[in-house]
C-alpha cells in the first residue's frame, strides 16, 4: 500500500503539467478513499499541493455530492430513487432498507457500519431497481436480494 | 446483435471487451488507415458527410462542431463526455463496459482530426465497472503503443486521461464539464464564446458524447456516405436506445434511426408489464416532454418525428409508463430530481425548480391548492429559455407536458386530496 503522497504524485504525473487545477477533485477523492471523509485540513493539503487557492478547493469540496465532509459509515449504501427505479420498486427497496437498518435515508447506524443515502439516476435504468454499496452496483433488486447483500457485508 | 451495425455487432462474452477481441473484429484498422492515408481534414469531412449528430441529447451536427475549432491553435483539447446521468439513459455505459476500445479508437480519430494531443474522458464518479473497463483498455492501448506515445510509422500521438466526476448531473453540460475538469464547481459558462473557441483552460475544446465518438471508427472505416444512408435521411445512423420502466425486457437496443417507437416498445422491449395498456412514454431521457399512448402511434425514432410530436429524441432513453400509474407522483420524482440538481447559478432555475417541487410535493401530500396548477404552468414558462444552460429547460419541460397532457389527474388530486390511481408508481 503506497502512501497518500505517492498516490498524489501518480495522479499529478497523469495530467499535463499546466493543469494543476484539474488535480483538485481527484486528490480530494483519493483522500476520501483513504480516510472516509474530507476535512478542511485535508482540503488545505490539496490546496498547498496544487497551488490552487484554498477557497476554490473548499468550493469544490462543498459542491460535489460524492465528497463527504462528515464521517460516514463503513459501508455507504446509495439507493437510486429516480424515475426508472421508482417505476420498478425503488420506494419498496428504500422502505425495506430503512426497516432492516433502523435508520432513515441520510442517516448512519449507531454502530457506524452503514450510511443509507438516496441518490439520483445511477444509469441502471435497464436493470432497475438499483443501489450502490461503496463502489459496487447491485441491480434488479428485490427485498430478498437486499437481505443477501446485507448479510454478505456483515 | 445486428449485422453491420456500429455497436452490437459481436457476441458479448467475458473477453469481448479486450484489445485482442476488438482487434479480431477489425478494431483499430480505421485508425491505422486514417493515420497512414488520410489527412485530418479528410476525417472531419467523412464525419460531416455522415450526418452524425451528438448522441448525448443535444443532437448537434458533429462535423459542424469540429469545424469551429482553429486547428492551427497551439493547443486543442478533446473531451469525451462520459458523465451519463440523464434519467432513463444507460447506453454509454454499455459501450464503456463492452467495447471500450471502440471509444478509445474514436477518441484517437477525433483527436487526429482536431489536432488534439491530449484528450480527456470525463466519467461519472459513480461508475464502477465502466471505469475499470476503460482504465484496463487504456492500459492495453498504451502498452500496444496506441495511446501516449507516437504511434509507429506515423507522426501522431495523443494521451488520454480519465477524469472522474464527483456527483453532479449538470456536469454533463459541456461548459459545466469543462469547469469541473478545471477543478472548479460545475457551473455552466455563458456562451458565446463556445468551447470550440475558448474551452478547457482557455484553449479550443471539443466535448463529444461517448456514443458519438465511438461511432467515428465505423464512419472512417466505411465512409461517411454509407453512414448517411442508414435510417432517417435527415437524422441518419445507428443509435443505442435504452428502454426502461414498465416493459418486460428493458435494456439497450441498437436500431437505425427511423425505427418505429411502437416496435421497440412492444417487440424489442417485450411489451408492457402484466399485459397492461400503455399510458405514456418519455421518449428521450427524463427531460423530454412526455407523450401519451395515443401520440406514439406513428412516431419513429428520429429527431424530426419526435419534434413534430412536440417532444425530442434526446439521449434515446425511452421510459415506458403503464396504465394505472399515478402521473402526479411520477412528476414528483422528476421535480425532486431537478430541484436537487439545479446548480444554483441562474435565478430562474435555482428558484423555480424548488418551487415547482414544493408545489407538486404539496399536491402529492393531499394539500394541493386551486392555484397550484396555474403556477405549474407559470413557473416553468418563466424558466424556459432564461438560463445559461439547458438544465432549466430540462426541468421545465416535464412539468409543462405532464400538467398539460394529464391535467384531469392533477385536478383530481388537488380537488380530492388523493391520487386517482392510488399513488401507484409500480406496474
Amino acid at each position: 500500500m503506497s502512501s497518500l503522497e505517492e498516490k498524489f504524485a501518480r495522479v499529478r504525473a497523469s495530467y499535463p503539467p499546466q493543469m494543476q487545477g484539474s488535480l483538485v477533485v481527484p486528490l480530494l477523492q483519493l483522500t476520501q478513499e483513504e480516510k472516509g471523509h474530507v476535512t478542511t485540513e485535508d482540503a488545505r493539503i490539496v490546496a498547498d499541493y496544487t497551488g490552487v487557492p484554498l477557497m476554490q478547493v473548499m468550493e469544490a469540496l462543498s459542491w460535489y455530492t460524492m465528497l463527504f465532509r462528515q464521517p460516514v459509515g463503513r459501508h455507504v449504501i446509495k439507493v437510486c430513487r429516480n424515475i426508472a427505479c421508482s417505476l420498478r420498486g425503488a420506494e419498496r427497496m428504500l422502505d425495506h432498507l430503512e426497516r432492516k437498518l433502523g435508520v432513515k435515508a441520510g442517516e448512519t447506524t449507531a454502530d457506524r457500519r452503514f450510511t443509507l443515502l438516496c441518490v439520483e439516476c445511477l444509469a441502471s435504468c435497464g436493470t432497475a431497481p438499483a443501489m450502490q454499496v461503496n463502489h459496487t452496483y447491485h441491480e434488479e433488486l428485490s427485498e430478498a436480494k437486499i437481505d443477501r447483500i446485507l448479510e454478505d457485508l456483515a | 446483435m445486428s449485422e453491420g451495425s456500429v455497436f452490437c455487432n459481436f457476441e458479448v462474452t467475458a473477453e469481448s471487451h479486450t484489445l485482442e477481441a476488438y482487434r479480431a473484429r477489425g478494431g483499430y484498422q480505421a485508425l491505422r488507415t486514417a493515420l497512414t492515408t488520410l489527412q485530418p481534414k479528410d476525417v472531419e469531412r467523412e464525419v460531416t458527410l455522415s450526418g452524425l449528430r451528438g448522441r448525448g441529447g443535444a443532437n448537434f451536427p458533429v462535423g459542424a462542431k469540429w469545424s469551429f475549432v482553429n486547428k492551427a491553435s497551439p493547443v486543442v483539447y478533446l473531451c469525451c463526455n462520459a458523465d451519463e446521468g440523464e434519467p432513463g439513459t444507460f447506453k454509454d455505459r454499455w459501450i464503456l463496459e463492452h467495447s471500450p476500445h471502440q471509444l478509445i479508437e474514436g477518441i484517437l480519430l477525433g483527436a487526429y482530426a482536431l489536432g488534439a494531443r491530449h484528450a480527456f474522458v470525463y466519467i461519472r464518479g459513480e461508475f464502477d465497472l465502466p471505469l475499470r473497463r476503460l482504465r484496463g483498455a487504456l492500459e492495453e492501448a498504451r502498452n500496444a503503443g496506441l495511446v501516449g506515445a507516437r504511434i509507429p510509422d506515423t507522426a501522431f500521438s495523443c494521451d488520454i486521461v480519465v477524469h472522474r466526476g464527483a456527483g453532479a448531473y449538470v456536469c454533463g453540460e459541456e461548459s459545466s464539464l469543462i469547469n469541473s475538469l478545471e477543478g472548479r464547481k460545475g457551473y455552466p459558462r455563458n456562451k458565446p464564446p463556445f468551447p470550440a473557441i475558448k474551452g478547457l483552460y482557455g484553449a479550443p475544446t471539443v466535448v463529444n458524447n461517448v456514443e458519438t465518438l465511438a461511432s467515428v471508427p465505423w464512419i472512417v472505416a466505411k465512409g461517411g456516405a454509407a453512414y448517411a444512408a442508414i435510417g432517417n435521411q435527415s437524422n441518419p445512423g445507428w443509435r443505442l436506445f435504452g428502454i426502461s420502466g414498465h416493459v418486460n425486457k428493458p435494456g439497450v437496443y441498437e436500431r437505425p434511426t427511423g425505427y418505429p417507437m411502437k416496435k421497440i416498445i412492444f417487440d424489442d422491449g417485450g411489451g408492457i408489464l402484466g399485459g397492461k395498456p400503455l399510458k405514456a412514454v418519455i421518449p428521450g431521457g427524463s427531460s423530454t416532454p412526455v407523450l401519451t399512448a395515443a401520440e406514439i402511434d406513428r412516431i419513429t425514432l428520429d429527431a424530426p418525428s419526435l419534434q413534430q410530436a412536440g417532444s425530442m429524441l434526446g439521449s434515446g432513453g425511452i421510459i415506458v409508463i403503464a396504465e394505472g400509474t399515478c402521473m402526479v407522483r411520477v412528476l414528483h420524482v422528476l421535480t425532486r430530481f431537478y430541484s436537487h440538481e439545479s446548480c444554483g447559478q441562474c435565478a430562474p432555475c435555482r428558484e423555480g425548480t424548488p418551487w415547482m417541487n414544493s408545489i407538486v410535493e404539496r399536491i402529492v401530500a393531499g394539500r394541493g391548492e386551486p392555484a397550484d396548477l396555474e403556477n405549474l404552468q407559470r413557473i416553468p414558462e418563466g424558466i424556459l429559455g432564461n438560463t445559461l444552460c439547458a438544465l432549466g429547460d430540462a426541468a421545465a419541460m416535464p412539468v409543462l407536458s405532464f400538467v398539460k397532457k394529464f391535467r384531469p389527474e392533477f385536478e383530481y388530486f388537488v380537488a380530492h386530496g388523493r391520487s386517482l390511481h392510488d399513488g401507484r408508481l409500480e406496474a
